[in-house]
């Protein structure tokens, strides 16, 4: 009981709180996009469409999965700043509901035709590398070191997915049609990657987080370049998908979690 | 590094003994994944840098640091992300270690083809074209950017037809 209205008082006198409980959030926005799309990604393991693309995928997902961890332990470092009970990496990764992820909506959708899993990749690889790129140059030191770690390993992302974007699209008639149909469906979720959220104003006017919308003509710029290799259009829908980082999702991400969160929610001191 | 006549000098030969668990040929020291080495009252205090922010073999790493020197006393291995590891710190002897053992080793940061994305990297001439470990033929193709490991990709021999793995620049 005294814990808990001396963390009330702290909370009403010091500023800082409520700027690292905005940080503890936004960091969340960062893990929670390559957990869920590193979760999605496993699900191919053991029915690839060759040896060589499970492996790359997979290896993908560890990549994702590793940088999650880093910005999940970090996360959780400062959201016990605020006097909140301390979680680590694995209660926030198996131990939140779906209304407490803040992934972007893109990552959970589900794998689809290798075409659908392809264009998924396409779309967040692109805007995941910029945003990392940006974020190395956070004022906070912390982000920046996790970001120069894990831009690296996403410039490979990029390159392999695509490569595939041209190969499928300037493919067969069949290969392009799917590879288009894919992008196409996937398109009006790519809004939300470059949204900037009212509440996180604060962390981009201190430099903390780079404003995302800035991103955006140089994501089109590299996506566009792609697309015209490969012999496919642009999308034309304008209406966009939002509400992921703030903690709406389509149905689907519940479905992932239930797969992801079952073992440590049942099993709850289970070690390999 | 340090004199092996001094402690830390003896503390880092011992490291330089526990070879990397997934590419057995090279050291974790040669490596570069060894940053520091310092006393800690009777024991250690060795500052790792991981390859990849997903490498699995950290763990195990970890653990043989603490095997070599926990003679000592105890040991505290902390983890440091900045500067983010590069393949450009692997020891040259290590190097050719790599290319006897199969895997081709890295070209340097920012050579044509290295990491640094362009969209234009679709293009195959972009890319980085090393020469076969086996047959030393510079006539060698992507076959996929992810090999056995998130660190190399797979490639293929086109003159003497065997696939290898390549240490990708990082």
């Amino acid at each position: 009981m005294s814990a808990a209205v001396d963390a009330t008082a702290a909370r009403a006198t010091s500023a800082p709180v409520a700027v690292d409980a905005r940080l503890a959030d936004a960091l969340l926005q960062l893990a929670d996009s390559p957990l869920v799309l590193a979760q999605r990604l496993c699900e191919w393991i053991g029915k690839g469409p060759v040896l060589e693309e499970e492996l790359a995928s997979t290896n993908v997902g560890l990549d994702l999965l590793g940088q999650a961890r880093l910005w999940l332990g970090y996360a959780g470092e400062v959201e016990a700043r605020t006097g909140a009970p301390s979680r680590d990496e694995d209660a926030l990764a198996f131990h939140r509901d779906q209304q407490e992820f803040r992934n972007v909506l893109l990552v959970e959708q589900p794998n689809g035709d290798y075409a659908m899993t392809l264009a998924r990749q396409f779309w967040f690889d692109h805007a995941h590398r910029l945003l990392l790129d940006a974020l190395t140059r956070s004022r906070d030191e912390r982000i920046a070191a996790i970001a120069a770690k894990s831009v690296k390993e996403v410039a490979y992302h990029v390159q392999r997915v695509d490569d595939w974007i041209v190969r499928l699209g300037d493919g067969t008639d069949e290969s392009h049609a799917r590879m288009q149909r894919a992008l196409d469906a996937l398109w009006p979720y790519t809004g939300e990657l470059f949204v900037d959220l009212p509440a996180d104003a604060g962390l981009v006017a201190d430099g903390v987080l780079p404003a995302r919308a800035a991103l955006r003509a140089r994501w089109l710029a590299e996506v566009d370049a792609v697309l015209a290799t490969a012999t496919l259009t642009h999308p034309d829908t304008a209406f966009m998908h939002a509400g992921g980082r703030e903690g709406r999702h389509t149905e689907h991400l519940g479905h992932l979690l239930a797969e992801m969160q079952f073992l440590p929610r049942a099993y709850p001191d289970a070690r390999w | 590094m340090v004199s092996a006549d001094t402690p830390e000098g003896d503390a880092w030969q011992r490291l330089a003994s526990v070879p990397d668990p997934e590419i057995p040929v090279v050291s974790i020291v040669e490596l570069g994944i060894v940053r520091a080495v310092a006393r800690d009252g009777a024991g250690w205090r060795v500052t790792l840098t991981p390859t990849y922010s997903g490498c699995p073999a950290m763990d195990m790493i970890a653990r043989d640091v603490e095997r070599v020197l926990g003679t000592d006393g105890n040991v505290r291995v902390d983890t440091a992300l900045a500067p983010a590891w590069s393949t450009d710190w692997i020891a040259p002897e290590a190097r050719e270690r790599l290319r006897g053992f199969g895997i081709a080793p890295p070209a340097a940061c920012g050579a044509p083809g290295a990491a640094a994305v362009d969209v234009a990297g679709i293009s195959p001439l972009r890319r980085a074209r090393p020469a076969c470990p086996r047959c030393g033929s510079a006539a060698t193709s992507l076959v996929s950017q992810f090999g056995s490991t998130a660190c190399k990709a797979h490639y293929r021999c086109d003159a003497c037809r065997e696939p290898f793995d390549y240490f990708k620049p990082h």
